[in-house]
């Protein structure tokens, strides 16, 4: 049997609005390299994600964390990730939600339908493609830890460990045993 | 003896479920055969076959719906549903439609036949009728029945009897609904989807969340107000002789789980983890959900006469109480 979870209990943190600021001048090439390359092989390690999402694996979904000064653009099939300052009109849908909350939900750790009617994800667009893509993410049972790191590497088992301190403490322990 | 089945909208789910000492899942293929039949959930055939594998080294069961009602021009999509089923070792079947009970008990008979709450039998007299006629097990009540409606017919049907008792709550009888096929020409029924996603729309307004099904206007939330999915029997209404909220009535139903912590939820495979979230393990609020059936009408002395079962579903899951021959040692009856 597996370990009770440890959801987050309350509101998860949001990213100081003077840190938002500080980041606005970054540049977003680097990022979108290494997100891009994370996104590739998240489908590469789970094929099955296509299959879920069906006839929505080509729609272009917009994904904007409320507390950072930016946005991505992500789109399955075949997998890409742009990283932009304002989302672009021509999506099929828009997820925004805080940081803390959009990564919660890629791992599972929360749930999309309690936080949408709390009022802290807001969802536009095709709801249809955007259901497909939540119970794919949910069934592919996502480790971003563990998943990011294995792109590190001979530096893959402390960036891991470095990568879970950083998750648990933004979003609580263990993810959540039951999707 | 209880078992517990669980709802799995996805083999991780199956497993989930299993892991954490389900007796039994039940699920459907990824198809309009399936009254779940929403986007990015459900069963492979391959999927289906490997999950039950997976299930029965666990000493589980694995039962699968294939509850809407086949068109008249496409039954072979359903019959093949059944034959893929039983292929996979399926432990029951899950059925609503009469002619595919008919011909599940003919091409199958060895097969256990469950009928669906989609079957809306809702008295001794037509679940007898399913068992005479079909070879029926066990009968998943309507949900809308009370707590007495369940013991009354507990007490005379010919087989187990399931009943919902936390999940969301059709206004309607239950399979005979046409409101999401009015509104947006496919209902859950015959597609297995009842108020679809691909019809739900949410606009953002400085007044609030204005949630749509197929240009209807469902509710309007204020900023701060918890917002709701747009299933079209349980929005806000105003006729000529009133307005309200249509929604769940708690007192109609055995539903005790509130009171335990959980949420009310009809995500098809939310509910293990806000049980585990709670921190109890091996069901026990489903278990002290059971011991308040039993104080209440429903005793399992008073159920029936040597045969019974009793079966409870917690919304996006069942319970199942074998009469407790063990209560009856104790009680010395």
């Amino acid at each position: 049997m597996n370990a009770p979870s440890v959801a987050p209990s309350g509101p998860l943190p949001v990213i100081p609005p003077l840190v938002a600021v500080a980041m606005r001048p970054l540049p977003l090439l680097p990022l979108q390299r290494v997100l891009s390359g994370f996104l590739q092989r998240i489908c590469q390690r789970n094929p099955a994600i296509f299959d879920r999402l069906g006839e929505h694996s080509r729609a272009r979904f917009g994904i904007r964390p409320t507390d950072l000064p930016f946005a991505f653009v992500v789109e399955a099939a075949p997998p890409h990730l742009t990283v932009v300052r304002d989302l672009p009109r021509d999506l099929d849908a828009r997820i925004s939600a805080s940081l803390a909350n959009l990564l919660a939900l890629l791992e599972g750790k929360v749930d999309g339908d309690a936080l949408m009617f709390s009022r802290e994800l807001v969802i536009e667009g095709d709801i249809e493609a955007v259901l497909a893509l939540r119970n794919a993410i949910d069934d592919a049972q996502l480790d971003l830890a563990a998943e990011l790191s294995s792109l590190l590497g001979p530096l893959a088992g402390p960036a891991r460990r470095a990568l879970e301190a950083a998750r648990d403490s933004l979003i609580g322990g263990s993810r959540r045993p039951f999707k | 003896m209880m078992e517990l089945i669980c709802p799995a909208g996805t083999p991780a789910a199956l497993k989930s479920a299993i892991d954490a000492g389900a007796e039994a899942v039940y699920c459907g293929f990824n198809d309009e055969t399936n009254a779940r039949n929403f986007p990015g959930l459900n069963f492979s055939r391959d999927e289906l076959r490997r999950g039950i594998a997976l299930a029965h080294r666990s000493d589980a069961k694995v039962l699968v719906a294939i509850n809407t009602f086949p068109r008249a021009s496409r039954v072979e999509l359903w019959q093949r549903a059944v034959d893929d089923a039983v292929s996979a070792d399926a432990d029951a079947l899950i059925l609503a439609d009469i002619g595919l009970m008919d011909y599940t008990a003919r091409r199958h008979p060895n097969q256990r036949l469950h009928v669906s709450v989609q079957a809306a039998a809702a008295n001794p007299d037509a679940i007898a009728f399913y068992v005479e006629t079909f070879g029926a097990r066990r009968v998943v009540l309507p949900r809308v029945l009370s707590v007495p409606e369940i013991a009354e017919i507990s007490r005379e049907a010919a087989c187990e009897t399931e009943v919902f008792v936390f999940g969301g709550l059709c206004v309607m009888a239950e399979g005979r609904c046409s409101l999401s096929s009015y509104a947006t020409g496919k209902s859950p029924n015959m597609q297995g989807v009842c108020s679809p996603a691909s019809h739900v729309a949410y606009e953002q307004t400085p007044q609030g969340t204005t949630s749509r099904l197929g240009g209807f206007t469902i509710n309007r939330f204020e900023p701060s107000e918890p917002a709701g999915y747009p299933t079209l029997c349980k929005g806000r209404f105003s006729t000529e002789q009133a307005k309200g909220l249509a929604e769940r009535q708690p007192e109609q139903r055995v539903a005790f789980l509130d009171r335990g912590g959980l949420q009310n939820s009809s995500k098809f495979c939310e509910w293990p983890y806000a049980l585990t979230r709670s921190g109890r393990p091996n069901f026990a609020a489903e278990r002290a959900i059971l011991s308040e059936l039993r104080g209440m009408e429903v005793r399992p002395e008073s159920i029936d006469r040597g045969r019974a079962r009793l079966s409870v579903n917690l919304g996006a899951r069942l319970l199942s109480l074998t009469r407790p021959e063990a209560d009856r040692r104790r009680s010395g009856s």
